[in-house]
């Protein structure tokens, strides 16, 4: 397998709160290779913004503290770039799409604008030539009338044509690496099919390798490769997304599956895993889903579990794929679990 | 409207095709809203009238009266309103219509100058403490505080007393007690837009801090700006009157509204009018651009629309 064209390797990202270190990003290791689309998963505040915040180093400090870890990005250590050169990568090699296309465009400048603002930040082109190719983009998106819309003021689009242009705007310097942090999440359904096909086709014809952070899983259905399932500030399974949708094994995977609503079951109630996310803390001893976990034993509050490798490629974080571990909890929750 | 169209079409040729969806459109720009607005408010056009009305006394006031500023007339002296001196003399026999014309230009040019410099040294400082946070914030803020903590005609009174009294003293002194009111405003709409996503986009595209805070958090924090700036000028002028009156700004025979006050205030019985002109004067003026700074801040507010 080549070299990933970005990889983060034991990140560990804290927040500092009333002099309570909080881990929010707790050791996620992630690999994204080219023309690769990858997932993250996860609920609320499980990490995953941090995560992409900390692979672009925007991570807001303090309080925020990317204290242990390497991300690396086509071979060079992100954590150790300076200012300067992080800016260099952002946008132009790394480029970020956000949750709210209403916020996310200045309101006071045209469309236009800021889309020539984006380009010359990283090209040497005359503002002309940034405002063709600013055209060139919006059609490339899927903008009708682009030549007009360049003229106009956020407010006069849609979230959807606002996401467009916010795609554009990332796309405007051909970044290797796209991530998307809930592109999708403020849109509505048939929007978002469109947005994700256009991300998918940028994927295709350029080859930009995408880490879609999400918490859709029918979003991941559709679009990844593989998917990272995160949990509390920590990766609890990875796999290819047809393997995990078919054959989750975290039990934290299955109850999220188990929650989407299916068209062919005839339950009443949708399924829904009891509890809450607890605050990750540093003095957290065990299973962080423990508290959550219908299979949990002695050993998952006792100790951390490590994410053991399975075959081709999938790991999990699991005692209860742990032989040595599980022998007794499988055994006991076996009853339970038919 | 159809005037309006033509003229679209005359500096947007590439609008020709969709005239109708984007003339609505069009229509709206920031500024053509806010003046349509403003031209709505009856409040903030009697506000320009009489800030108008100063401004073209102080500029033509050569032009407007025969006689000098400094010209004494003693045999003239305390004369009541009359054709020959529209309003009365004072007790040098001086025209009272005359030094109020020329006193228009010192109010106005004090006003201007101290918000301006203020404006500038308070927008910088609160951009600085609002976006860097931190230290910097910790620094800024404090040294507002302190400015703040003084009642502000006593700092002035400091700031006179150190430099010396004059009229660009004064100036200065006036700007300097308007730096964290200015300041303190921009820095809460600093910290504000910081945290709005499109300076986070923004900075994942790249940009440099300085061009951030120029092409996004600045243009975004200019309305409240502008609404204090204006409102600024009536107390700047009415400062700069306190200070004349107490003898700390401009030095005779320079026709201060405040120094003419001081001047007149032993004749308050005999001759009123020369106190009550001058009075006058400054509360207009002071009413003018509170008057444009309240019309300013209702066509500037988007919830105060319609």
């Amino acid at each position: 397998m080549p070299e990933p064209i970005l990889s983060v390797q034991d990140l560990h990202t804290h927040f500092l709160t009333d002099n309570k270190e909080v881990p929010a990003v707790d050791g996620v290791s992630i690999e994204l290779h080219k023309g690769e689309v990858v997932g993250i998963v996860g609920e609320s505040g499980c990490g995953k913004s941090v995560t992409s915040l900390s692979i672009m180093q925007l991570v807001p400090n303090p309080p925020g503290k990317i204290v242990k870890g390497e991300i690396k990005f086509k071979g060079k250590n992100l954590t150790y770039a300076t200012e300067k050169q992080m800016r260099k990568i952002r946008g132009n090699e790394i480029s970020m799409i956000f949750q709210e296309p209403m916020t996310s465009l200045d309101p006071l400048f045209t469309i236009g604008n800021q889309l020539i603002e984006a380009i010359r930040i990283h090209q040497k082109v005359s503002k002309k030539d940034a405002k063709n190719y600013s055209i060139e983009l919006l059609n490339l998106v899927g903008i009708p009338r682009a030549s007009e819309v360049v003229d106009e003021f956020p407010h006069q689009l849609s979230g959807g044509m606002r996401q467009r242009v916010m795609i554009a705007m990332a796309m405007s310097c051909d970044p290797e690496v796209l991530i998307a942090d809930e592109p999708t999440t403020a849109l509505d359904v048939t929007i978002q099919a469109q947005i994700l096909d256009l991300m998918r086709n940028l994927n295709k014809e350029k080859q930009t390798s995408i880490l879609l952070i999400t918490h859709d899983l029918g979003v991941v259905a559709e679009m990844c490769d593989r998917v990272v399932v995160m949990y509390s500030g920590k990766v609890v399974e990875e796999g290819s997304v047809r393997e995990i949708l078919k054959d989750p094994k975290h039990p934290y995977t299955k109850g999220l599956i188990r929650s989407l609503p299916n068209i062919r079951t005839t339950e009443q109630k949708l399924y829904s895993i009891p509890g809450t996310v607890m605050r990750p803390s540093l003095d957290q001893v065990g299973c962080r889903f423990a508290p959550r976990c219908e299979h949990s034993f002695d050993s998952c509050w006792e100790e951390n579990p490590k994410l053991l490798k399975q075959e081709s490629g999938r790991q999990v974080r699991c005692f209860l794929y742990d032989e040595e571990k599980s022998e007794r909890g499988v055994t006991s929750n076996d009853k339970s679990y038919t | 409207m159809q005037k309006e169209e033509k003229q679209q079409v005359a500096t947007n040729p590439s609008k020709k095709k969709h005239q109708m969806s984007s003339e609505e459109i069009e229509e709206t720009s920031p500024l053509k809203e806010t003046l349509q607005q403003l031209r709505k408010n009856r409040m903030a056009i009697t506000g320009f009238i009489i800030i108008i009305f100063f401004l073209i006394l102080g500029i033509f006031a050569p032009i407007l009266t025969p006689y000098g500023f400094e010209d004494q007339d003693p045999v003239n002296r305390l004369m009541t309103p009359s054709a020959e001196h529209w309003l009365g003399t004072d007790d040098l026999g001086r025209d009272i219509f005359t030094r109020i014309a020329y006193g228009a230009r010192i109010s106005l040019y004090v006003g201007f100058f101290a918000v301006i410099g203020a404006l500038i040294f308070g927008t910088l400082l609160g951009i600085c403490a609002g976006y860097f946070g931190r230290w910097i914030d910790m620094l800024i803020s404090r040294i507002f505080d302190i400015l703040l903590a003084f009642p502000s005609i006593l700092l002035a009174i400091a700031v006179v007393a150190i430099l010396g009294s004059s009229l660009e003293n004064a100036l200065i002194a006036i700007a300097i007690i308007n730096i964290p009111i200015f300041g303190r405003l921009v820095r809460s709409k600093v910290i504000s837009l910081r945290e709005e996503e499109y300076v986070l986009a923004a900075k994942a595209q790249g940009m440099k801090n300085g061009r951030i805070i120029l092409y996004h958090i600045l243009p975004n924090s200019l309305a409240p700006i502008i609404v204090q700036a204006t409102l600024g000028f009536g107390t700047a002028i009415l400062e700069a009157a306190a200070l004349g009156f107490l003898g700390l700004g401009a030095q005779p025979p320079t026709p201060e509204w405040g120094k003419m006050l001081a001047d007149s205030r032993d004749f308050l019985q005999l001759a009123p009018w020369t106190l009550i002109f001058p009075g006058v004067s400054i509360m207009l003026v002071v009413l003018g651009f509170n008057l444009i700074g309240d019309g300013l801040r209702d066509a500037l507010d988007p919830r105060m629309k319609n």
